[in-house]
């Protein structure tokens, strides 16, 4: 497994999916010209709304979801043309536990062994170690229905590194998880990548993707929009911070002026009497902000101060928030 | 081809079969052996049905149970783990190409429709009592049809379990498996259609009319049975070709 520590998965080059409905004539492009490629040892995340295409992109890279174009490697294979021998690569922790309810912890485990060609005393030892290190061994024996959301959760990470793979794929890890099961599960992620391994994870949650991905690729409507480190894509915001104004309206002339004031670097109007500023400074800024609206003859209704974030990324981008 | 892995995914479905035996008996064969009193027990020895009709049902009753039994037994599963509990997704991720877990379905309920055969000759020959002779039973041909047939419920049941949907499962149970058990020529030989012309015609659709008639023809060749040749022909046909539509559908099924 030495050789294989470390694995990049490769570019996925313009890769597209036509995710397929209830009915065909409802298909739909998941992805559209995707292009992203995962260093070895780091964490990547893909960030982006629901329907963004997070899933899709994981379902096309671990063989789930057959794309209609485009080309993905993990390793040295191409997903698409090795799909047996790729699969040796990686594990898969899916969005939702699909353990086999009708077995015990320690029995999907072993059989997760077995399938990877674990000898039955290699597998054994590796899930007694997976049980003792995800807090499972005192129940290992009980049937997985019975679990608990975060003990199923735990499970299914220990499940996909029953084979030691190279490559960890994660969908949405810590969804529906309460605060302190999320941070266990983060610490096992990271735990896993000191280990040198390579691990990409799905995220819509702007702090999960911060705390725990040396990289982001931030995509939505299966484009990719930003990748970069967290720090980096904070730091293309211009200005950083974001007040979001809403004015009783909003003309050229105010526009304008605003973009005058010290600090502020951008101005966006969006419609409505709505305008994003992007500035350098927060709170600061709002007397001026003040003075120049009425200056202007406007009337201010709201304001929102964001400090630099990546949800102001995504909003630069797409004008919409994350939560949208 | 990775036998391991193979292996692996075959004494998993054994050791899911072997937890659940004795409800996948008790269902799979409490109805035929019903059946099997009945007509063959309390008819034959009030004597609305001659004696000699146990041995034409023995055969028929063989043929259901295996059919029902590998059929359900790869259906009803494949159907709970594709669209409720999703836990088919562990075995897709295996390091195996998709083909071979549609393969390794279809040798699982190949076991599960033999075992059924195999209990329902003691099981009915203790019910129908006596004047039951398999005495002319040609064991070879016998295999053959055990083995046949078992592949054709299995490799039906895989065909139904990918293209039935959870909603759907009552359905099949109405319009598929109950016409075919009726116009399969289990409770009465293929050439006593002979008075209905359109009928007898209609039924060779009908894939256990094969395995009934098989049965028939290798352990009582001397009731009324249709050619040992056409029958292997027809069930070798309808296994390639149940085989090859389940191995399609699984493999569309299995990825989106």
């Amino acid at each position: 497994m030495a050789a294989q520590q470390g694995f990049p998965f490769g570019p996925m080059r313009g890769a597209r999916a036509g995710g397929r409905g209830e009915k065909k004539e409802t298909e739909v492009t998941a992805l559209a010209g995707l292009t992203f490629e995962v260093k070895p040892g780091e964490i990547l995340g893909l960030l982006g709304p629901n329907g963004a295409g997070k899933s899709t992109t994981v379902g096309i890279l671990t063989t789930r979801i057959r794309p209609t174009g485009g080309r993905a490697w993990v390793g040295d294979y191409e997903v698409w043309r090795e799909t047996v021998a790729v699969k040796h690569l990686f594990g898969v922790v899916p969005q939702r536990p699909n353990l086999d309810f009708a077995r015990t912890a320690r029995e999907i485990l072993t059989f997760h062994g077995a399938y990877f060609g674990l000898p039955a005393r290699e597998s054994q030892r590796r899930a007694e170690e997976l049980l003792e290190r995800f807090q499972l061994a005192e129940r290992a024996d009980q049937m997985a229905r019975v679990y608990s959301g975060g003990m199923m959760q735990r499970l299914s990470i220990a499940r996909a590194l029953m084979h030691d793979p190279a490559v960890l794929f994660l969908d949405e890890p810590t969804v529906g998880l309460d605060p302190q099961t999320r941070l266990v599960v983060w610490e096992l992620i990271r735990e896993y990548n000191r280990r040198g391994k390579t691990i990409l994870l799905t995220t819509h949650n702007m702090d999960e993707a911060d705390e725990l991905c040396q990289r982001i690729a931030i995509i939505d409507h299966g484009r990719l929009i930003a990748c970069d480190s967290p720090a980096a894509l904070k730091a293309s915001v211009p200005g950083g911070w974001l007040i979001r104004l809403r004015f009783s309206r909003s003309t050229p002339e105010l526009t304008e002026r605003l973009r005058g004031i010290e600090g502020v670097r951008e101005v966006r109007p969006s419609g409505d009497g709505a305008v994003d500023v992007y500035a350098d400074r927060g709170g600061a800024l709002i007397p001026a902000v003040v003075g120049t609206a009425s200056g202007a003859g406007a009337e201010i209704h709201d304001v929102h101060l964001s400090e630099p974030s990546l949800e102001n990324l995504f909003l630069l981008h797409t004008g919409r928030g994350l939560r949208e | 081809m990775n036998w391991k892995t193979f292996f692996a995914l075959l004494a998993r479905d054994a050791h899911v079969a072997r937890r659940n035996i004795l409800p996948v008996l008790v269902q799979n064969l409490i109805q035929p052996m019903m059946f099997v009193f009945v007509f063959g027990r309390i008819m034959t020895g009030s004597g609305l049905l001659p004696e000699a009709y146990k041995n034409m049902l023995l055969p028929g009753i063989m043929a259901i149970t295996m059919v029902i039994s590998g059929a359900q037994g790869v259906a009803m599963p494949l159907i709970a783990e594709f669209q409720f509990t999703k836990e088919i997704e562990d075995r897709l991720l295996s390091p195996i190409h998709i083909s071979w877990i549609a393969i390794e379905k279809i040798v699982a309920g190949m076991l599960q429709a033999l075992v059924a055969g195999f209990v329902v000759i003691p099981a009915g020959w203790l019910l129908l009592g006596r004047g039951l002779d398999l005495s002319g039973t040609r064991p070879l041909s016998l295999v053959a049809i055990f083995l046949l047939v078992a592949l054709f419920s299995a490799a039906s049941g895989l065909v139904l379990g990918c293209l039935i949907g959870q909603t759907q499962i009552g359905m099949m149970f109405t319009l598929v498996l109950g016409p075919m058990i009726f116009f399969g020529c289990a409770y009465y030989p293929w050439s006593t259609l002979a008075r209905y012309p359109v009928l007898q015609k209609a039924v060779l659709v009908n894939p256990l009319v094969y395995a009934s008639e098989g049965f028939r023809a290798a352990m009582v060749p001397a009731i009324p049975h249709m050619e040992l040749s056409a029958v292997l022909a027809a069930l070798v046909l309808f296994d390639a070709g149940l085989v090859w539509l389940g191995i399609v559908s699984f493999d569309r099924k299995a990825v989106g």
